[in-house]
């Protein structure tokens, strides 16, 4: 079976955000490997390990950077890489990203594709459904279990809906999102990481694609981000001093006629 | 990403540096932390970890051969510290196993001793334990009284051992003792006749760590469980170099850990109407505390990568062993002057690290003992001997 798992990198959640000049400041932030794409990349090692005929391709588009989390899906077991590189990428929104890279994977061949079902950073949600359109492909999103066919032909997926969960079946190509729940990823092992050190990470310029920015035949921008706010500072508690028979007195006071909640 | 790294020592760092380091800080995040004050308060080693710590590599990391994949000094380093930001006990048994253990069968074991001995250390399937230290040679391991008299295909080996971490729990037992006034190796098995083994209860310090003593008499161990590669005492001793190059990295785990206590506590803890951290003379602690961390991490990362390229004489890692335990310590003291009472609970982690450092501070050598090493290679002169 031929997987591609979709890959971006993303700032640590536990790093604190900073804001410079309208954008946010990723220097001396750690990045990560997007969660949500760590449980693809751990399902398709799984399918690999069931399914030892089967070959799992990164891909990412990105800045430089997005080098680590490639290498960080190589080091948890991936077979190769692709990197979608050139600096005019940058700044594309989803849909244009998700052309990008159904251009790229239409070359590599697939029989999979597996997502995160969202990036942290912006929690678009969008890159997976996009491709699926692109590729002309079915999409299941939200996914927390995958089954096969003996055959390896259809694939059984549960997905997560509100209060339950529901359970399709479609026939192979097919675009996977995945959710937590799904799998426990994997830690790179020592093994795994010296060995990534020898494998490959291609990388596809915008001319390899043939996109062409210049002319503006394929605009990059049907959507433009305009600003970017953190958020407002929570207000500072009150505390009610005194003893508590007046505490109670002045805290049922304030929920009445301050707070108007009673 | 480098938790305290004030002088952006993460730029040093390679990318597989970075990958190991992150590998066991997620380990230790998901798999140590949540059970490790229980270990620590009922007095057990996690056992369930050692077979996964087989398996992510840690193990093996010093080796290249029998399923190990040998990292960088770096990395190796970065890999302790992790670990002892979790326990000193934890990192302690991976000290043992992969420097003291694994290592010097490699170096020094014929073949077949490898065939037969490294797969299940490195695995996590079998234990090893160092035995070299005794109840009354610890410092002084040259006056040690085990002795092994070779009678046909074996050796009988009579002695005591001492203060031996992980013996309760090993499967093989690297003991150090006497032959015609020479010092050599065995790998004892378990259970070998004329063997036993005894834990080493009520510790206040290396809780979660296992440590025991053992009885030799008269205990027949085969010939060829000898290691042939071992000839003196300098071999252990540099055995112990390995070790302690792994310590002075441990040890920046736990400081780092108590620091960041020490440093939530102080922005969360009010009285007379503001955080602590606001006083001066919180600030001041928490000032010497960066800065020792960061001067003890700088000289970790030269160490290693002169480690890297074989120009590390021991005298460099007794200075790196000494040093960076003393930081240790003292940043452990003052995060749990820091914490106030909280800092006497092992629901904070300052506690657990301040007991375990106390071993750290005298065990792989003493802090006295590194001092004289160092003050012997300063004039040339042996307050020794």
């Amino acid at each position: 079976m031929r997987i591609v798992v979709c890959v971006k990198q993303v700032i640590d959640t536990a790093a604190r955000i900073v804001l410079k000049d309208g954008a946010v400041d990723g220097t001396n932030l750690a990045k990560v490997l997007n969660p949500y794409d760590e449980f693809a990349v751990e399902e398709a090692i799984r399918i690999r390990e069931r399914l030892p005929d089967t070959e799992i391709t990164l891909i990412s588009l990105g800045p430089e950077g997005f080098r680590d989390a490639l290498r960080a899906g190589l080091a948890m077991g991936a077979d190769k890489a692709v990197h979608l590189l050139n600096p005019a990428f940058d700044d594309v929104d989803s849909l244009t990203a998700s052309r990008l890279l159904a251009k790229a994977i239409t070359t590599l061949g697939f029989d999979l594709i597996l997502c995160g079902r969202q990036a942290v950073d912006d929690d678009m949600a969008q890159i997976g459904p996009a491709l699926a359109v692109y590729l002309d492909i079915p999409c299941v999103t939200a996914v927390t279990q995958l089954e096969f066919s003996d055959d390896w032909n259809r694939a059984t997926v549960t997905r997560q809906i509100e209060g339950g969960s529901e359970i399709i079946e479609s026939p192979l190509p097919i675009l996977l999102t995945c959710q937590k729940g799904l799998n426990q990823p994997r830690l790179p092992s020592f093994k795994g990481i010296m060995a990534a050190k020898k494998k490959q990470i291609e990388t596809i310029t915008a001319e390899k694609l043939g996109f062409d920015f210049i002319t503006g035949n394929d605009s990059t921008s049907t959507v433009i981000a305009t600003g970017l706010k953190l958020p407002s500072l929570r207000d500072k508690g009150v505390m009610l001093d005194g003893p508590a028979s007046d505490a109670v007195v002045k805290l049922v006071k304030s929920l009445r006629d301050t707070e108007k909640v009673v | 990403m480098f938790s305290v790294d004030f002088y952006d020592i993460e730029s040093h760092l390679t990318d597989d540096e970075k990958l190991i380091r992150d590998s066991v800080a997620g380990f230790v995040d998901r798999e140590v932390l949540p059970g490790i004050q229980k270990s620590f308060e009922s007095g057990e080693f996690p056992f369930q970890l050692i077979k996964r710590m087989g398996q992510e590599g840690f193990l093996g990391a010093s080796v290249d051969t029998h399923g190990g994949t040998r990292i960088s000094p770096v990395a190796y380093g970065l890999m302790m510290q992790e670990l002892e930001r979790g326990d000193s006990g934890l990192r302690s048994f991976v000290s043992v196993q992969s420097s003291l253990v694994i290592y010097p069968i490699h170096q020094f074991g014929t073949n077949e001793q490898k065939d037969r001995w490294l797969p299940g250390l490195i695995s996590g399937d079998k234990v090893g334990c160092f035995a070299l230290t005794e109840p009354d040679y610890g410092s002084d391991p040259s006056g040690m009284k085990a002795k092994a008299v070779k009678d046909g295909d074996a050796y009988v080996l009579n002695g005591s051992k001492m203060w031996i971490t992980s013996a309760d729990i090993a499967d093989y037992f690297l003991t150090w003792a006497y032959v015609d006034g020479i010092v050599r190796a065995f790998v004892v098995e378990k259970g070998s006749p004329g063997m036993t083994v005894q834990p080493i209860k009520h510790k206040f310090s290396m809780r979660a760590s296992d440590t025991g003593e053992i009885h030799f008499i008269d205990c027949r161990v085969p010939a060829e469980n000898m290691l042939p590669g071992v000839d003196g005492l300098s071999t252990a001793l540099g055995c112990l170099s390995h070790a302690r190059y792994g310590i002075a990295w441990g040890v920046l785990g736990a400081a780092v850990a108590c620091y960041q206590e020490a440093v939530e506590h102080s922005k969360s803890r009010i009285m007379f109407q503001k955080p602590i951290g606001a006083f001066q003379l919180v600030q001041e602690k928490l000032a010497d505390m960066l800065t020792d961390l960061t001067c003890a991490q700088l000289l970790c990362l030269q160490l290693g990568r002169m480690m890297a390229k074989d120009e590390v004489h021991y005298t460099r890692i007794s200075m790196a062993k000494r040093n960076n335990v003393r930081v240790a310590l003292d940043i452990a003291r003052k995060a749990r002057d820091i914490l106030g009472a909280s800092g006497i609970s092992v629901e904070y982690s300052t506690i657990r690290h301040m007991l375990n450092l106390e071993s750290v501070y005298t065990y792989e050598g003493t802090d006295s003992i590194h001092t004289l090493i160092l003050g012997k290679k300063i004039t040339g002169l042996d307050a020794i001997h």
